[in-house]
């Protein structure tokens, strides 16, 4: 039995709460929260045992890992702690609002051995997974361009104030909702050289944005650009898209399908054809031991308790490391929307080269 | 119960399948009247029960229903609660008491049970779950309720948490109050209905997937097979066709031959669909193989 506990109760930390707790092979030791009132309802029907102590319950209680679902700018701190007691850690995402503090415990979760993982469930999505494949075997041929997006109903009017509704506490669309497509952009293409172009734009919130784009560069000149509205209520919920543009064709794939586009038959991977295919989630999707939301949040668990098992650090998907490269790249693109335009209007174009007068001139003259 | 059962994912845009046509679905469905057209067609059909989220849209069908009682004599609503994505928004933005707070019919209670030492004791539980139930039941009224759901994402989160005393409450209220018979959703049927036995709910109304391909069975085809052979309980069988992935006759065919199964609910866009769908079950599923319905 791997003995877990569960830190942070809001809607992130209940739905892993109520997963972990239904796996076969996993004790949830405990569970700690700041509101007293959410722990007490759970310990009176559940019979948990609750701390709102953090550091109290790392001391009492004998675990073998831990979830952190707290706010982000608490995660560096309580991976830090945790880890100094020898523990695996799942943390829930964006991994850490501070390079510097997320560098530090990526690098002693390395040093340590231990299993270290971060909540992008999308990397667990069969479709999503059938893209990396598909890349991986060169389906499409060279990759040129890449769209990436994410639309959803969220902040749908001006609100209150809590930690999801500003920046500085890792709230807003860009830590949300943007960081998800980009982390699947670095998954298939790795960290970018730079990135230009970027918005993050308020439309209802006040102390964070709600609508975030921008163009991520590669070395090989092939492109990114991330287009990401968690204010659109045409959508019923979260919706992540990615199309990616080959020589040799196109994917396009959300949590429900891949389609897939192929030019030439030669580099078609088995059960693929020339022109359109599309593979749907009934076929793409591995069977989960429980249920809650959707294959991916399970699936993310049990992958993070079997790393436990084994001993296998080694083999992390959504390792700290790779977390760290989208924080990276959120970081990026904040510095770069402060910047604004990088070519105003009126600014001085560059002159353009003269023209070399041509054979017809010498004879009109 | 009747064995076929009117579901309403392709009114609210709810595609397994495909988010394109979800959406197509969404554009045909936003005037309310498309969708009584389908629930007209479904109702001379014979397909008179209709499993419903307790959506805002929902309402206008039931104010329709209400101006024409006639009409709709044997139609039966079975209420599915709660809509789920309204409190998971909720619980987000106010956390998890400033969202209770918000549908609580009355707010005093639960501001009294919080200020009381921050403990709120079982009884405030208790409380607390009944009120909602009744705040989602209101757009019910003077309809004819048989069967009231409690719906997968809250079933299978506190199936998960252990919370299995909330289902007892639920089944309790669900039958004093609204003379209705309980009834659970859950994408996890082997494990909610150990929960259930546990807590003194007996032979309750199930709904899960069902299906020759094993889609989301959660704990395993074996186990569902298992379950349905030996447990004792109402199965209703949902995403029989697993979002499209099997053709009707094949999943049909099939499903017909599983034991224990009391209904089947199935969504469809259109007449010919609905009238289909009847026909194959009716082919497949003689009313002498039915089992009798426990008391």
């Amino acid at each position: 039995m791997v003995r877990i506990a569960v830190v942070g109760l809001g809607k992130m930390g209940l739905s892993h709460h109520a997963m972990i707790n239904a796996h076969p092979r996993v004790k949830v030791a405990a569970v700690c929260d700041s509101t007293g009132y959410v722990l007490d309802v759970l310990n009176k029907y559940t019979g948990v045992r609750t701390y709102t102590d953090f550091d109290a319950m790392l001391r009492e209680v004998e675990l073998d890992a831990i979830i952190i679902a707290t706010p982000s700018s608490m995660h560096s701190k309580m991976v830090k702690a945790a880890l100094d007691k020898g523990l695996h850690v799942f943390c829930e995402k964006p991994f850490s609002l501070d390079t510097k503090e997320g560098e530090e415990v990526t690098r002693m979760a390395n040093e340590k051995g231990l299993v270290n993982q971060v909540g992008y469930h999308y990397r667990f999505v069969g479709a999503f997974q059938e893209v990396k494949r598909l890349l991986d075997g060169k389906a499409i041929g060279e990759v040129t361009h890449v769209k990436a997006e994410a639309y959803g109903p969220v902040v749908l009017k001006p609100k209150g104030s809590t930690w999801r509704t500003q920046r500085a506490q890792g709230g807003g669309c860009l830590y949300d909702y943007a960081a998800h497509p980009l982390n699947l952009v670095n998954w298939y293409f790795g960290a970018p050289t730079g990135v230009g172009g970027s918005v993050l734009n308020k439309i209802f919130s006040q102390d964070t944005d709600d609508e975030v784009f921008g163009t991520l560069f590669y070395e090989d000149g092939k492109s990114a650009q991330i287009s990401v509205n968690w204010s659109d209520e045409s959508y019923r919920k979260m919706s992540t898209k990615i199309t990616i543009f080959g020589t040799n064709g196109r994917i396009c794939a959300d949590r429900q399908e891949c389609q897939v586009y192929l030019r030439d038959e030669a580099a078609a991977p088995t059960g693929y054809q020339k022109g359109w295919n599309v593979r749907y989630t009934t076929d793409m999707t591995e069977p989960v031991w429980f249920y809650l939301r959707g294959e991916e949040y399970s699936a993310q668990l049990d992958y993070f308790v079997r790393c436990i098992e084994e001993n296998d650090a080694k083999n992390n998907v959504n390792s700290f490391e790779d977390a760290m490269m989208t924080d990276r790249v959120i970081s990026m693109l904040i510095a770069d929307a402060e910047k604004g335009p990088s070519q105003r209007a009126g600014d001085a174009l560059p002159e353009a080269p003269k023209k070399k007068k041509s054979w017809l001139s010498t004879f009109s003259s | 119960m009747d064995r076929l059962l009117f579901g309403d994912n392709q009114f609210f845009g709810v595609n397994h399948m495909s988010e394109e046509k979800a959406r197509a679905q969404s554009m045909r469905f936003q005037d309310i009247r498309t969708v009584i057209n389908v629930l007209d067609s479904a109702y001379d059909e014979g397909v008179k029960s209709f499993m419903c989220t307790t959506h805002d849209r929902i309402a206008l069908v039931c104010d329709h229903m209400r101006t024409n009682p006639e009409r709709y004599k044997d139609f039966k609503f079975m209420p599915c609660m709660p809509y789920a994505h309204k409190y998971a928004n909720a619980v987000t933005d106010d956390g998890m008491i400033g969202a209770l707070k918000r549908f609580m019919p009355d707010e005093g209670f639960l501001n009294a049970a919080i200020r009381g030492g921050m403990s709120l004791a079982k009884k405030d539980i208790e409380g607390i779950t009944t009120l909602l139930v009744d705040a989602e039941m209101k757009m019910f009224a003077g309809l004819n309720t048989p069967v009231i759901f409690l719906q997968n994402v809250v079933v299978d989160l506190l199936l998960g948490l252990g919370f299995k005393d909330a289902f007892r409450i639920f089944a309790d209220h669900v039958k004093n109050r609204y003379n209705a018979e309980p009834a659970f959703i859950t994408m996890n049927m082997p494990m909610l209905l150990d929960a259930l036995e546990d807590v003194g709910v007996d032979n309750p109304i199930v709904c899960s997937n069902i299906n020759k391909m094993g889609f989301r069975m959660c704990g395993g085809f074996e186990a569902y097979e298992r379950a349905l052979r030996e447990k004792k309980f109402r199965a209703i069988a949902m995403s029989v066709f697993a979002s499209g992935a099997i053709p009707p006759k094949e999943a049909i065919e099939w499903i017909c031959q599983q034991p224990n199964i009391e209904s089947i609910v199935f969504g469809a866009s259109s007449r010919g669909n609905i009238h289909n769908t009847k026909e194959l079950v009716d082919s497949y599923w003689p009313e002498k193989a039915r089992i009798p319905e426990f008391a």
